[in-house]
């Protein structure tokens, strides 16, 4: 110990040149001096500029009158509505695109990942192929391709096609009843919640039964049965409420009901295909990881197949898919402001009209891009809290 | 009472059976792979009917329906859309892509112009060749051809203004001349950037370490639109008044910038994997900083995340397409941009673009990831365990 404390204490005996603290004070001074620098001319060449094209800097602008009208929109809004409005609009757009997509793309993904496990030879060449095609090609190119390639090559709405349950697909986009909410409606929204609640806690129960006598509980009928037969009870208590305003054809237009538009379709059908081949892949990843020892001593416990892909295989699997899926659903986040190319109206589109008409370049780009980091550090977030609760408990 | 002779022993060897016919053959085959329980075979028969519903029809449009060779929209359309088709025909338009195939490939290049573009593409592909051969030998000369003396021929040759050569701007340049050249530098100057931020992030000096994770961190938190958006708008506002510089080349920085970021933290990754006993014996070697990284450590880091690298190459590959946004036209934007041409506007037109369109990046893609497999092969030199 004695020794070392010695040679530590002992002042270097090189040129102070060579001496790696010195050294890297020197660079890090160096880095800052350049970056203040940098700073201080990009700074001063942007006041000039904006001083010269007479652009106010500041955030006032987002109080001024819009002008401007949005196709789709999730709150009330009008072109008389102010600038902030109008972003705060873009910003509803993206998160809906995204939890849509995000939801979509994860059940394909799982479906197709699966797939490529398969036993079955075709099953698993049909997934190949869906996952080496779409891995591929940008997403932007999928995104027009539903949208001029198939969205916009349906008939017109004259001739459009009939689905089941009243809905209808054209051109101007897909077409499906509105429920319509009556007097009393509210009383089903609490059933569904009572139902809700009422079933986590049976399921609960049963489960502390189970670790205490080892006797099962039909946990999966019962709380199908809460969460649907008590709203439907409630339906039919409170009178039935509800109703449903179908599409009507009429000669140029279908009327009633309620449109999602080709330009949300096209986006939310690419970003949920582009990005379920990325999960697939991650999902094949996940389940290979777990090795095939844990399924078999499983077996050797005499679990049921189905009880082995569910309380051994994928609970592990889960740990390593998570992270990259996490990666996965911040990439779809981010991909959706590709909707500006074919005028989805979301936060790129939104904030980028709203600085083309102010000329407020600086301050358009940083509202983005502060947005767009508030969102992903928010789905890190909770992505790390689930990550957190499904990591490994070391015993 | 005679006892046999117990004491036989077998001097030839019975002949080795072939296997019995129900694990070999075609019908073993599908019984395990196709039929092995009712599931799987309901499973077979939901998929030869996915397969049967929708491979004739794709056949159909894309091979036997379409038109190949034509001069304008009348071929591709029906009668009733004023064409020479058939009512109900439906089928690829290739006449489109054939009488546009210039202007995908090199936009609107003026067109006594186009040996130049098309005498870089030669040289590029004789210099890539062999460098993607790994038995073709002077692999040092090739690089320095390939990464050093190339773009400056190319930058010459495509830009010209000098040597008799006539000045083309820029904003002419277009389709998979615009894709490549952006994606090539892309590749080039983003994976020495990502070394070097990745090399900072793990620095132990604190402000260039905060800077690296700040820059990092950022850039990789936002849409590439908005890293578009930011060079196209907001750089220009950077500038003293006066001064601009070319779209294509703020493109490029924005694209080069956005990839260096996730290049960091691929290699990163590949920093972490190194055990930190190849550190310390390069420190005991008496190696510097620099060497130590050069001669002991990227070596293994970068062959550890040659997957990640590639993907990430492919990545910024797809994502040049997102130039459109700042009208610029590469491969995809020009055949969007081909779409309202009057002269060849039929419902297959836009189908027909966009599938070629696919099909040129998905080659493109596809024979990087390949590539890729086949060096991570090559260079695995049985150290895992």
């Amino acid at each position: 110990m004695a020794s070392q404390d010695v040679l530590r204490e002992e002042p270097s005996r090189g040129s102070f040149i060579n001496d790696p603290k010195i050294r890297g004070i020197f660079f890090q001074v160096l880095v800052v001096v350049l970056l203040v620098a940098g700073v201080w001319w990009i700074a001063h060449n942007v006041i000039d500029n904006l001083t010269r094209l007479r652009i106010a800097s500041g955030f006032g602008f987002l109080k001024g009158r819009a002008g401007f009208d949005i196709s789709e929109s999730a709150i009330a809004y009008s072109s008389d509505s102010t600038y902030g409005r109008a972003i705060l609009v873009g910003l509803l757009n993206t998160v809906i695109v995204a939890i849509v997509g995000i939801i979509t793309a994860t059940i394909i993904g799982f479906v197709i990942g699966i797939g490529r496990l398969s036993k079955n030879w075709l099953i698993r060449k049909i997934c190949t192929v869906y996952v080496e095609v779409f891995r591929n090609i940008p997403p932007l190119l999928v995104i027009f391709f539903w949208y001029s390639g198939v969205l916009a090559v349906l008939p017109a709405p004259r001739d459009s096609i009939n689905l089941p349950f009243g809905s209808f697909l054209n051109q101007r986009g897909f077409y499906f009843p509105r429920a319509v909410w009556g007097d009393g409606s509210w009383l089903i929204f609490v059933a569904l919640l009572v139902g809700i609640a009422m079933a986590w806690f049976v399921a609960r129960k049963a489960r502390q039964r189970q670790m205490a006598t080892g006797q099962q509980f039909p946990v999966f009928w019962t709380s199908a049965a809460l969460i649907v037969g008590l709203p439907l009870l409630a339906y039919a208590l409170s009178g039935f409420p509800l109703s449903f305003d179908y599409p009507k054809q009429s000669t140029f237009n279908l009327t009633g009901g309620f449109q999602v538009r080709p330009e949300f379709l096209s986006l939310y059908l690419a970003l949920s295909c582009y990005t379920a081949a990325f999960i697939a892949e991650i999902v094949r990843a996940g389940i290979r990881g777990v090795s095939a020892g844990q399924t078999e001593a499983a077996g050797a416990l005499g679990l049921r197949s189905g009880s082995i892909l569910r309380l051994v295989v994928v609970p592990q699997a889960m740990r390593i898919v998570i992270p990259p899926l996490t990666s996965q659903y911040l990439n779809l986040t981010k991909n959706s402001s590709l909707a500006i190319a074919i005028g989805y109206p979301d936060l790129t589109a939104t904030a980028g009209t709203v600085l083309n008409q102010t000329g407020q370049a600086v301050e358009g780009v940083v509202i983005m891009m502060v947005i767009y980091l508030a969102i992903s550090l928010l789905t890190s977030l909770v992505m790390n809290w689930f990550n957190a609760k499904m990591a490994l408990v070391e015993r | 009472m005679q006892e046999h002779d117990m004491s036989w022993v077998r001097t030839e060897m019975v002949l080795a059976q072939p296997a019995p016919a129900s694990v070999t053959g075609l019908g073993a085959w599908v019984r395990k792979n196709l039929i092995a329980s009712t599931g799987d075979t309901i499973l077979t028969i939901v998929g030869i009917a996915l397969v049967a519903m929708i491979l004739p029809q794709i056949i159909n449009w894309a091979f036997i329906n379409a038109v190949w060779t034509g001069p304008d929209r009348t071929v591709c359309a029906t009668v009733a859309q004023g064409g020479i088709q058939p009512d109900g025909w439906t089928g690829a338009c290739w006449a489109f892509v054939n009488a546009k195939f210039g202007q995908f490939m090199l936009g609107r290049y003026p067109i006594e112009e186009r040996w130049r573009p098309i005498l870089v593409a030669i040289l590029f592909v004789a210099l890539l060749v062999p460098m993607l051969m790994p038995k073709v030998p002077r692999k040092g000369l090739n690089a320095v051809l390939l990464f050093f003396v190339l773009p400056i021929v190319a930058f010459v040759l495509l830009v010209g203004g000098m040597f008799g050569l006539p000045h083309v701007e820029t904003s002419l340049w277009g389709g998979l001349l615009v894709t490549l050249s952006l994606s090539f530098v892309g590749i080039a100057v983003s994976l020495p950037l990502g070394i070097v931020l990745a090399l900072g992030r793990r620095s132990k000096m604190p402000i260039i370490k905060t800077l690296c994770v700040v820059f990092i961190e950022t850039v990789r938190g936002i849409p590439l639109i908005t890293v578009l958006f930011f060079a196209s708008v907001m750089l220009p506002l950077f500038l003293p008044e006066g001064v601009s510089f070319d779209k294509f080349l703020r493109a490029l920085i924005g694209v080069s910038l956005f990839a260096a970021a996730y290049m960091a933290e691929v290699v990163r990754g590949g920093l972490q994997a190194i055990p930190k006993g190849q550190y310390e014996g390069a420190d005991s070697l008496g190696l510097g900083y620099w060497q130590k990284m050069y001669f002991i450590v990227m070596p293994q880091a970068l062959k550890l995340v040659i997957p990640g690298i590639v993907n990430t190459f492919i990545g910024m590959f797809k994502d040049t397409s997102l130039v459109i946004i700042i009208s610029m036209f590469d491969l995809l934007g020009i055949v969007k941009q081909n779409f309202s041409d009057a002269n060849w506007a039929t419902a297959q037109t836009a189908r027909s673009g966009l599938i070629f369109a696919a099909f040129v990046f998905w080659l493109f893609c596809f024979g990087m990831s390949r590539y890729s497999m086949y060096t991570e092969r090559r260079l695995d030199t049985g150290h895992k365990r």
